[in-house]
C-alpha cells in the first residue's frame, strides 16, 4: 500500500516540541503517526538525537512507573471464567450436594427396606422424594436469601427468565440423572422414569411460576410442605403407593406442566425486578 | 490498528438528561412509599445523594437500576422510558450499579468475579479481558487481582464493587454508600476517581458523609421523606445554612438548615 509518510521535517519538528508547525499539521502529523508504525519509529529515533529534555523526562516517568508495573499483574488474554460459574452460581453447590446426598440416602434406605417395603411394599422413598428434589436445588439457585450476589445478578442485563431457566436447567442436569441412577439401582417395581420425572418438572415450574410472585425460596418451602403433608406422610401412614404417582395422575402432573411454564413465560418480567428474590 | 474514535462516539445524544423523573413514585415493601413524587433531572457529573435514613436514597437508587418499577410518575433513564415489567436489556448495559450490601462469592478471585460480572453485563465476549483489566486498574486492585476474594479486607471489597460497577463503562453510574469500609487514604482515592468518572458520565452517589459531597460532587441532591429538598452545587447547599445551625461545617450547617425546613417535629434524630 502507498501511504505518505509525513517528512522528517515534521516529525523532527515535533519530536523537539516546536511551536512553529501549524496547528492542522500536528494534527494530521498525530493521526498519521496513529497508525503508521514506520513514523512512530522514526518519531522515537528522532527524539532519542533531537531531544535531550524529553528523554530525561521519559526516563524519569519510566523509573517512577517501573515499579507500579511490577507489582500489577498482567491481563490475561482471555476470559477464564470457571464455565461452570455460567450454568450455576457457587452458592448452588452445597444444595446441590445436598440433594444429591438425600437421593443417595433414599435409595439406600429402599435397598435397606427392600424385604419389608414399609409393610405391603409398594411404597419407594426414592419415588416419594424425587417430585421435590429438584424444587430445592432450583431454589437456592435463584434467591435473595442464598445468593450472595442476588442484587448484582438481577440489576444485570443478563437477568430476567433467560438466566433463571438457565440455572434451572443447569440444576435439573445434576438432579435428574442422579434420580434415575438412583431409580435404576433401586429396581423399584413399577416405577417408570415418567412416573416421577413428569411431577418432577411440573414441581419445578410451578416453583417457578410462584416463585415470581412471592419469591423463589418461599414458593419452594411452601411447595415442599404441600407434598410432605398431602402425599408423603399419609403415604407412609398408609404404606400404599399413592394415587399422585400412579400412571393414572400424569395427565394432572402434565396439567400443572404446562400451566406453570404458561405463568412463568407470561411474567417473565418478574425475574428481573428485585421482588422474584426475595 | 483502529481508529481512537468512531462514529458512534460523536453522534449526538437524543435526550436531554441522562436521568429524568417527574412524580416519580417507587414502594419500598408493600405499603410505604419509600419515593413519593420525585422531580429531578441529572445530567454528566458526579451528584451527590444525601438525606437522613429512611429518606429513601436506597429505593431511588433501586429505581434508577430498574431493578424497582415505579408505582407511578415517569422515570427516563438515556431517553428510554422505563416502567412496567420489561427487561430493559439494552438500557441495563448502560447502567453501573453497586448495592449497599453488595454480595460475593468468597472463593471467586478478584478477576474471576468481575469477570462473572461483566459477562452478566452482556460486555462482549472479546472485549471482557480488557475491560476487567482496566476496571481492577482503576480502582487500584491490579496486584491483587488473582487473589480470592475471600482474602481481601472491606475496603478492597468495596474497591472490587466500585470495580465492577464500572466494568461495562456505564454511561449511568450507580453508587449507594460506596465510602463505606474505606480508609482515609482510599477514599481520598476515590473522590479522584469519581471526579474522573464524572466527566463523561451520570454519577450519583449516594452518602451520609457530607465531606464527600464536598469534596468530589459537581452537585448535591438532598432526599427528605422520598421528596426532593434541595438540588444545587455544594456552595449553595453551604449557603443554605448560618451560625445558628447545627454541624461542624458550613455544608453540615446547610443540611441541617434545608432539612429542618418547613416539616420540623420529628424525633431528635
Amino acid at each position: 500500500m502507498s501511504v505518505e509518510h509525513a517528512s522528517m521535517r515534521i516529525i523532527s519538528g515535533y519530536a523537539r516540541g516546536d511551536t512553529d508547525i501549524a496547528v492542522d499539521e500536528v494534527w494530521a502529523l498525530e493521526a498519521h503517526l496513529e497508525m503508521c508504525r514506520v513514523c512512530r519509529d522514526r518519531l522515537s529515533a528522532a527524539v532519542a538525537t533531537r531531544a535531550p529534555a524529553v528523554v530525561a523526562l521519559i526516563d524519569t516517568v519510566w523509573s517512577d512507573l517501573g515499579p507500579q508495573l511490577a507489582a500489577a499483574t498482567a491481563m490475561r488474554r482471555r476470559c477464564w471464567l470457571p464455565r461452570p460459574a455460567r450454568l450455576l452460581t457457587p452458592a448452588t453447590v452445597p444444595w446441590l450436594a445436598m440433594v444429591v446426598s438425600v437421593t443417595l440416602l433414599a435409595l439406600l434406605l429402599d435397598l435397606a427396606g427392600a424385604g419389608a417395603r414399609f409393610g405391603s411394599g409398594e411404597v419407594s422413598l426414592m419415588l416419594l422424594l424425587a417430585p421435590v428434589l429438584p424444587v430445592l436445588g432450583v431454589a437456592a439457585s435463584w434467591s435473595r436469601g442464598l445468593d450472595p450476589a442476588y442484587e448484582l445478578t438481577v440489576s444485570a442485563p443478563r437477568a430476567g427468565l433467560y438466566l433463571v431457566l438457565r440455572r434451572t436447567v443447569s440444576v435439573l442436569a445434576v438432579v435428574v440423572p442422579a434420580l434415575f441412577l438412583g431409580g435404576y439401582v433401586a429396581g423399584v417395581s413399577g416405577m417408570t422414569a415418567v412416573q416421577w420425572l413428569l411431577p418432577c418438572l411440573a414441581f419445578t415450574s410451578t416453583t417457578l411460576a410462584l416463585g415470581g410472585v412471592i419469591g423463589v425460596t418461599r414458593a419452594a418451602v411452601a411447595l415442599v410442605a404441600v407434598w410432605v403433608a398431602v402425599v408423603v406422610a399419609p403415604t407412609l401412614a398408609a404404606s400404599r403407593s399413592t394415587f399422585a404417582l400412579q400412571t393414572g395422575g400424569l395427565p394432572v402432573w402434565a396439567l400443572i406442566l404446562a400451566l406453570g411454564t404458561g405463568v412463568v413465560l407470561a411474567r417473565k418480567g418478574a425475574y428481573s425486578a428485585l421482588g422474584a428474590h426475595r | 490498528m483502529i481508529a481512537a474514535v468512531n462514529a458512534a462516539d460523536l453522534a449526538p445524544t437524543a435526550y436531554a438528561w441522562q436521568i429524568q423523573a417527574t412524580g416519580l413514585k417507587v414502594r419500598a415493601g408493600r405499603k410505604r412509599m419509600a419515593v413519593d413524587g420525585l422531580d429531578l433531572s441529572l445530567g454528566t457529573g458526579v451528584h451527590g445523594l444525601l438525606g437522613p435514613n429512611g429518606a429513601g436514597k436506597t429505593t431511588l437508587i433501586r429505581a434508577l437500576a430498574t431493578v424497582l418499577h415505579p408505582a407511578q410518575g415517569t422515570l427516563e433513564l438515556l431517553g428510554e422510558s422505563v416502567g412496567g415489567m420489561g427487561e430493559h436489556r439494552a438500557l441495563r448495559r448502560r447502567i453501573g450499579y453497586l448495592p449497599q450490601e453488595f454480595g460475593y462469592y468468597k472463593r471467586f478471585t478478584v478477576r474471576e468475579f468481575v469477570e462473572y460480572m461483566a459477562w452478566l453485563k452482556e460486555v462482549p465476549k472479546a472485549e471482557i479481558p480488557a475491560a476487567v483489566q482496566r476496571a481492577v486498574e482503576r480502582v487500584g486492585l491490579a496486584d491483587r487481582a488473582d487473589e480470592r476474594m475471600k482474602a481481601l479486607s472491606g475496603g478492597m471489597v468495596r474497591r472490587v464493587g466500585i470495580a465492577q460497577a464500572i466494568v461495562n463503562d456505564p454511561s449511568i453510574l450507580l453508587l449507594d454508600e460506596p465510602t463505606v469500609g474505606l480508609d482515609p487514604a482510599q477514599r481520598l482515592r476515590f473522590r479522584e476517581l469519581l471526579q474522573e468518572l464524572g466527566t463523561d458520565t451520570c454519577v450519583l452517589v449516594s452518602t451520609h458523609l457530607v465531606e464527600d459531597v464536598a469534596a468530589a460532587c459537581t452537585d448535591v441532591v438532598l432526599l427528605a421523606e422520598g421528596r426532593l429538598v434541595f438540588q444545587g452545587t455544594p456552595d449553595e447547599l453551604a449557603a443554605a445554612g448560618g451560625p445558628e445551625h447545627v454541624g461542624d461545617s458550613p455544608l453540615e450547617r446547610g443540611y441541617s438548615a434545608l432539612l429542618q425546613g418547613p416539616e420540623r417535629g420529628r424525633g431528635a434524630w
